[in-house]
């Protein structure tokens, strides 16, 4: 090994701790130190992942700089070997190094992807406080609309827009959806994003530990109105959050489904909006793209098609389940007739169906896959 | 935004007035496009060099016309795309405080979308391509590539998709969908103008030339090298060019594919990726990253191989431990394929899956580290000299590190959780992109020009480039990491918070460095070819290269090496040096060349007016044009004057100047 200038350590010195030191201390670093237990976990592991990548990365840039320092063609002090280019004990260390360290890193990343999965119950409140045996979760469900959030929360029976409002230390489940195009939801005090997706259903475990007012927003570029796509999420006390649905309870404004079909259309900017009465299906609904009056849900499709379908009479079905194939689907209502499917000129459902019997029901048991979990046909809105 | 039935005629499709952009910002372009366009034209016809351009370059079937032709594509599509990069760092440093800055959602969002497609498409990989084209052939004693019609054709479409996508902007629109164009945004439902038509038809136009330029290196790989030249004797960068191109055709039919499902969506009312009837838009974004995780492996294999050829140069030494380079390079091509999902961990897969995709993408990192590894051993014990392409490999390894370092961060899922979408991911990829990719086009471009050219680029020049984008780089996006991890996320016009706005200063003034750098580098190009007397190498091998492509004049001679070269070691050039094998100077036999042909132009120039035409829906024209494509290519396989021969004694003439021009430079050493 070469002997490096004090000064050179110095310099490496500074360039690796200078920026470390920063990132510990820095406090408005929302990522790094967040209100969460769950977003407190991931920003320790970003930090942990760093630590061991350092282990490596910074012996590389120092051998770097000391060997382009060391061996610059005007020191002709330094040895020269030019026909030197294999040694197996180097190879050895050069695969086996990052090796370990992928390997350090491999276990961690196995062991925190499985404990802080997006669909895992929640376990503990914080470090310190495991959860209560129990413990039911807040349910809030969340649609992302073109361009504000939607948020239900069932068991208050009530709605807002753009307002997440969370009682510290109780865990929540959340349920996404979207309603037109893919967003994701990301409150970077509370814990990691996760997309909101039309026609499916996304879940994440969360829990806030502090109350206060944080930033939300779609992490997922969503269309002209991405930019203001923000919310402000605030940590309340239990009592505060109770007395907060109360509150919108006895508002007027009502979220059913025209309310909804209503607010679904584009807007930017959207101001808060607290609804008192839900429909309490609308949100499957939403999930299986029907809440309009007259739709067919995407799980009894599904149903239907798990039977076995119902062959060239499921032509008939078309217009009961075209969202949005021929535009933003406020804009232009789906109408019978619509359809550009050739079958349809040729096949004249009506006649065809007659004397098949009505269209099967769903059945109970629903075939749905972990991440796509469909809202069992038994809770789904028929409307 | 409505889908209300749109204007369309029989003779012009979707194509209308209000087809031409109204912006000020665009129309102010399109003005200066169009004088500077004109101009050039009336310079071109002034000074008679149209037929020149026809028949030496355009119609030229040598690897190495084809190779400078991909550079200089590859440089003017860059000045656009990072006009774009400009123009959103202007836009997202003064959009504070309610301001809207001066960019509306559909300019900026097109923009964005723009800057990624064009920098990935139009500028890394005919980057990229161009310096397989030009070395490749060079370095396995090649006389050109196997199948030098198809190079030509590759570069032709390459160009008619990047014509398509400059066409964009002054003609409708450009896709508002991000550069990968994720449906149910990119649909009809969503998009249903012309921006997601024209980043369709570009990338398929382009796709093609890829493809098929992919196909010709790895055939003249594999067939064409000098004898003795086994696979553990090839040079690195052929290496990892032959992994690239095998990269290459395994993955970009994937992206073709998966475009024809997009394109069957929005042209024919197909179901693949919408909302209805069962569409799975979650599929799309799973087979554009299972070849849009190995395109960034295309993108930066070959130039690990640059790198390299530079450090072993330089540090005037065999590359230590080839071999495991060689293996490093293989298992990188495997694993790009097993790691797409780290892409989307946010998606909701399960945690087991998420593991695996997270796990491999560390993998990776293991050969990637030994490279590096390999790379400073061969510094140990060396006697570098830090001319520009050393520089600019210094400043590689001590930037890709670190953006190393931030993607294996990234490849941890919950640590993605807080990270994805973030500036720190816009970041890291720009660390990796441009520490590795673009510093490594710009060193290979130092260390090849002597070669292509036979005279060096001027240092000062270069120098002020280097410190300009180097410092520069850090400066934009280091305030973008800081942001990322202040929870920021990507593709915002506007923001809330004010104590963002000076790291987005910090940032802009990091990318008018990086302009001044792009400038230095423009007037190095410059000033070397006004200086070319005094720059001028006559030896051929300026840097006391090792590998074959030194051992010819420079300027190669059209047909490269009079004599196949017959290859003992690795590092075949400095071998011969050291054996002191002597130059053939007599026995020349004619050399049998390929013919130059328009039949590239003509067909590319087709293929962009079917895309246009497909674009437009003007139905009548791409059926004409389309129908045109078949004819010309079916009546350019009658054509059967594809050949010929250069005589001796014109060979024995050229190489008979060499022997003067060596035994001249002899003479005044001795």
């Amino acid at each position: 090994m070469p002997a490096i200038p004090p000064s050179l350590w110095r310099l490496a010195r500074g360039a690796v701790v200078l920026p470390l030191a920063a990132l510990l201390s820095g406090c408005d670093w929302v990522v790094l130190n967040p209100s969460g237990d769950i977003a407190q976990q991931q920003a320790h592991l970003v930090i942990v992942a760093t630590a061991l990548m350092l282990l490596i990365i910074v012996p590389v840039m120092v051998l770097t700089v000391a060997f382009a320092w060391r061996y610059r063609s005007s020191n002709t002090a330094a040895t020269y070997a030019p026909e030197w280019h294999h040694s197996t004990k180097l190879e050895l260390v050069i695969w086996s190094a990052p090796l370990m360290i992928i390997i350090a890193l491999g276990s961690i990343t196995w062991v925190t992807t499985h404990t802080l999965d997006p669909y895992r119950p929640l376990s503990r409140i914080d470090a310190a406080r495991p959860l209560p045996a129990g413990t039911k979760p807040l349910e809030v469900q969340v649609v992302a609309l073109d361009w504000k959030w939607l948020f239900i929360y069932p068991e208050q029976k009530i709605a807002t827009v753009n307002d997440l409002v969370l009682p510290v230390d109780r865990p929540v489940q959340f349920r996404l959806t979207a309603s037109s195009v893919m967003n994701s939801f990301y409150v970077p005090a509370l814990a990691g994003q996760i997309y909101a997706m039309p026609g499916m259903e996304t879940k994440l475990h969360a829990v806030l530990n502090r109350t206060g007012a944080f930033q939300g927003f779609s992490a997922q570029y969503s269309g002209a109105g991405f930019s203001k796509m923000r919310f402000v999420t605030r940590g309340v006390s239990a009592d505060d959050f109770d007395a907060w649905a109360a509150g919108i309870r006895k508002g007027a404004d009502a979220l059913d489904r025209t309310a909804y079909l209503k607010l679904e259309q584009p807007s930017e900017k959207e101001p808060v909006r607290h609804f008192a009465n839900v429909d309490p299906a609308l949100f499957d609904a939403a999930v299986n793209l029907c809440v309009r009056p007259g739709k067919m849900c995407v799980n009894q499709m599904m149903a239907i098609d798990a039977e076995g379908g119902t062959g060239r009479a499921g032509q008939f079905n078309l217009a009961a389940l075209t969202y949005d194939k021929f535009g933003r689907e406020q804009v232009v209502p789906v109408l019978p007739g619509r359809q550009p499917s050739g079958a349809q000129l040729f096949v004249n459902a009506n006649a065809y169906c007659a004397g098949k019997g009505p269209l099967k029901e769903a059945p109970p048991q629903q075939p749905a896959s972990r991440t796509l979990s469909l809202a069992a046909p038994a809770s789904s809105p028929v409307s | 935004m409505t889908p209300a039935e749109p204007h369309w005629s029989f003779l012009l499709g979707r194509l209308g007035p209000d087809a031409i952009p109204t912006e000020p910002i665009v129309l102010a372009t399109f003005a200066v496009v169009a004088l500077g366009g004109v101009a050039l034209l009336a310079a071109l016809t002034y000074f008679r060099l149209w037929g020149y351009l026809w028949k030496e370059w355009f119609t030229s079937v040598d690897h190495k016309k084809i190779g400078i032709m991909y550079m200089v594509l590859g440089l003017v599509m860059f000045l656009r795309g990072f006009a774009d990069a400009l123009m959103m760092r202007i836009q997202q440093a003064i959009a504070f405080n309610g301001s809207e800055g001066y960019l509306n959602a559909h300019h900026y969002d097109q923009i964005f979308t723009a800057h990624g497609v064009i920098m990935i498409f139009f500028v890394a990989m005919p980057f990229v391509t161009g310096l397989m084209n030009y070395v490749v052939p060079l370095q396995i004693g090649a006389r050109d590539v196997s199948f030098p019609f198809l190079n030509n054709f590759s570069f032709w479409m390459t160009t008619s998709g990047a014509a398509l996508v400059m066409a964009s902007l002054f003609v409708g629109e450009f896709a508002q969908t991000g550069w990968l164009a994720y449906p149910p945004l990119s649909g009809l439902a969503y998009s249903p103008n012309v921006g997601v038509d024209y980043y369709i038809w570009s990338l398929q136009i382009a796709g093609v030339g890829t493809t098929l330029s992919g196909i010709n290196l790895i055939a003249t790989i594999v067939k064409m090298r000098a004898p003795g030249m086994t696979m553990m004797r090839m040079p690195v960068f052929t290496w990892t060019s032959l992994c690239t191109n095998v990269l290459i055709v395994a993955s970009f039919p994937v992206l073709t594919a998966v475009l024809v499902l997009l394109s069957l969506d929005r042209y024919v009312g197909t179901n693949f990726f919408t909302n209805d009837f069962g569409g799975s838009p979650m599929m799309y974004v799973n087979l554009i990253w299972i070849w849009g995780h190995p395109e960034v492996y295309i993108l930066i294999l070959p130039i690990f191989g640059v790198f390299s050829e530079i450090t072993s140069t330089f540090s005037g030494k065999r590359l230590f431990g080839y071999s495991s380079m060689v293996y490093a390079t293989v298992v990188i091509t495997i694993l790009s394929y097993l790691v797409w999902l780290h892409h989307f961990f946010t998606m909701g897969s399960g945690a087991s899956v998420n593991s695996f995709f997270g796990i491999t993408t560390m993998v990776i990192s293991i050969p990637t580290g030994a490279k590096m590894f390999n790379w400073l051993f061969t510094m140990y014990r060396a006697r570098i000299r830090f001319d520009l392409p050393m520089m600019w490999t210094m400043a590689f390894m001590l930037t890709f590190v670190i953006g190393g370092m931030t993607g294996v961060m990234l490849a941890v899922p919950p640590a993605d959780f807080v990270l994805h979408n973030s500036l720190f991911l816009i970041a890291h990829f720009h660390n990796v992109i441009i520490g590795g990719v673009v510093f490594g086009v710009f060193a290979a471009i130092n260390y090849w020009w002597p070669k292509a050219f036979g005279f060096r680029l001027e240092p000062f020049w270069g120098k002020v480039s280097f410190w300009c984008w180097v410092v520069g780089f850090w400066m934009a996006f280091t305030p973008l990491y800081v942001m990322g991890l202040m929870g920021v996320t990507r593709r915002m016009r506007v923001f809330d918070d004010p104590s963002l706005q000076i790291w987005f200063q910090i940032a802009a003034a990091g990318a008018f460095l990086i302009a001044l750098g792009i400038v230095a580098m423009l007037i190095q190009y410059t000033v070397s070819i006004l200086r070319r007397d005094e720059l001028r190498d006559e030896t051929g091998d300026p840097w006391n290269a090792r590998t074959l492509e030194w051992s010819t004049s420079s300027p190669p001679p059209a047909y490269n090496f009079a004599f196949t070269p017959i290859v003992h070691d690795l590092d075949a050039w400095e071998d011969m040096k050291r054996a002191g094998v002597a130059r053939p100077v007599e026995g020349f036999r004619p050399i049998h060349m390929p013919k130059n042909t328009g039949a590239g132009v003509i067909l590319a120039g087709i293929s962009a007016v079917c895309g246009f035409a497909l674009i437009w829906h003007i139905w009548w024209l791409a059926v004409a044009s389309f129908g045109a494509l078949l004819i010309t290519a079916i009546a350019h396989t009658f054509n059967y004057r594809r050949d010929f021969h250069i005589p001796a004694e014109t060979v024995a003439e050229t190489e008979a100047t060499r022997t003067r021009q060596l035994a001249a430079l002899e003479g005044a050493a001795a």
